[in-house]
């Protein structure tokens, strides 16, 4: 994995590619799309992020159990979220005595 | 550290060589970050569930955030993460005088975003946004309104505080780095700072939309 040198194009690319992202970011986020803008700005933050990691940490380069551990630092995080929000979104769908 | 060195090579002496050696702290790196995942992610995570309560507390709160200080802060960041990918690849390829440079342009790109980031505080400060008992807000009166800047300001803070971090370690990785430490076996330390660097960047790119540009379009 060491030794493998990036040329510069592809971190100035990168960088264009990330300023072309925000700059869409702030262009929809002027838009009313109700719901979905709130998940349009995730998913081209999502994207940045994407690139940032690929590219500039060269996780690209990186060796098989680093990639894994990265996507498993990933899947805890949604883990998480999906356990937090399952339990506020149906805290009220079961009708009976609140107890507790 | 140069302590355990051997030859001034880099090598610590629990690995067998220079590789082994990286790998190992590039794993590390990235335990220690996929735990600064879950850090941040539950600062996220109340976030998102204070926002689905209040959503319309929550847009009208963001309007107090500049839009226009919060972005520039992101082509400000983005672009250190640019010249610390930079950094990185000259000590790939030995070039410490190269390292130094990128490294201080990072350096100074970081206190920018910090010295933006001061000047946003002072004037929330100004207009009374620090929530507390004496936070005044012109407009909605849902207390939701004050959990919005509580969040505002424990994320970005939090944010800022590992900014101010990381230009403490870019100030250790440059004065290596003038001592020529860094070859093309040896450059682990920087990638790992870079790691953690390019990390932050990643932090911000969610909080700019989801704290400065949440209600823009009803503005």
């Amino acid at each position: 994995m060491s030794g493998h040198v990036t040329s510069k194009k592809i971190y100035f690319a990168v960088f264009g590619a990330l300023m072309i992202l925000t700059a869409i970011t702030v262009g929809v986020a002027t838009l009313d799309l109700g719901q979905l803008n709130t998940v349009v700005a995730l998913a081209v933050a999502g994207c940045k992020a994407t690139v940032v990691i690929w590219y500039f940490m060269e996780v690209r380069h990186a060796r098989p159990l680093t990639k894994l551990t990265v996507v498993g630092g990933i899947l805890w995080l949604v883990i998480m979220l999906i356990l937090l929000f399952t339990d506020y979104i149906s805290r009220d769908w079961m009708a009976g005595p609140q107890a507790w | 550290m140069s302590d355990h060195s051997s030859h001034g090579s880099g090598l610590a002496h629990q690995f067998d060589d220079l590789d082994q050696q990286l790998d190992a702290t590039t794993l590390g790196m990235w335990l220690f970050l996929a735990q600064e995942i879950m850090f941040f992610g539950g600062l996220f995570a109340a976030y998102t569930i204070y926002r689905n309560w209040h959503p319309e507390a929550f847009a009208e709160a963001s309007h107090h955030l500049d839009i226009k200080l919060g972005g520039f802060n992101t082509v400000v960041l983005i672009f250190s993460s640019l010249t610390m990918a930079l950094g990185v690849r000259a000590a790939q390829m030995g070039k410490n005088k190269a390292v130094f440079n990128y490294l201080f342009a990072t350096f100074m790109l970081g206190n920018v975003f910090l010295v933006v980031k001061a000047f946003e505080y002072h004037h929330k400060w100004v207009e009374g946004l620090i929530p507390g008992p004496w936070f005044r807000f012109e407009g909605s009166t849902d207390p939701a309104v004050q959990m919005f800047f509580n969040l505002y300001f424990a994320m970005t803070g939090m944010h800022a505080l590992h900014m101010i971090i990381g230009g403490g370690l870019l100030i250790y990785f440059m004065v290596q780095a003038r001592k020529n430490r860094y070859h093309e076996g040896y450059y682990g330390p920087v990638e790992i700072m870079g790691l953690y660097w390019h990390f932050v960047d990643i932090v911000w790119i969610f909080l700019f939309p989801l704290l400065y540009l949440l209600g823009l379009h009803n503005s």
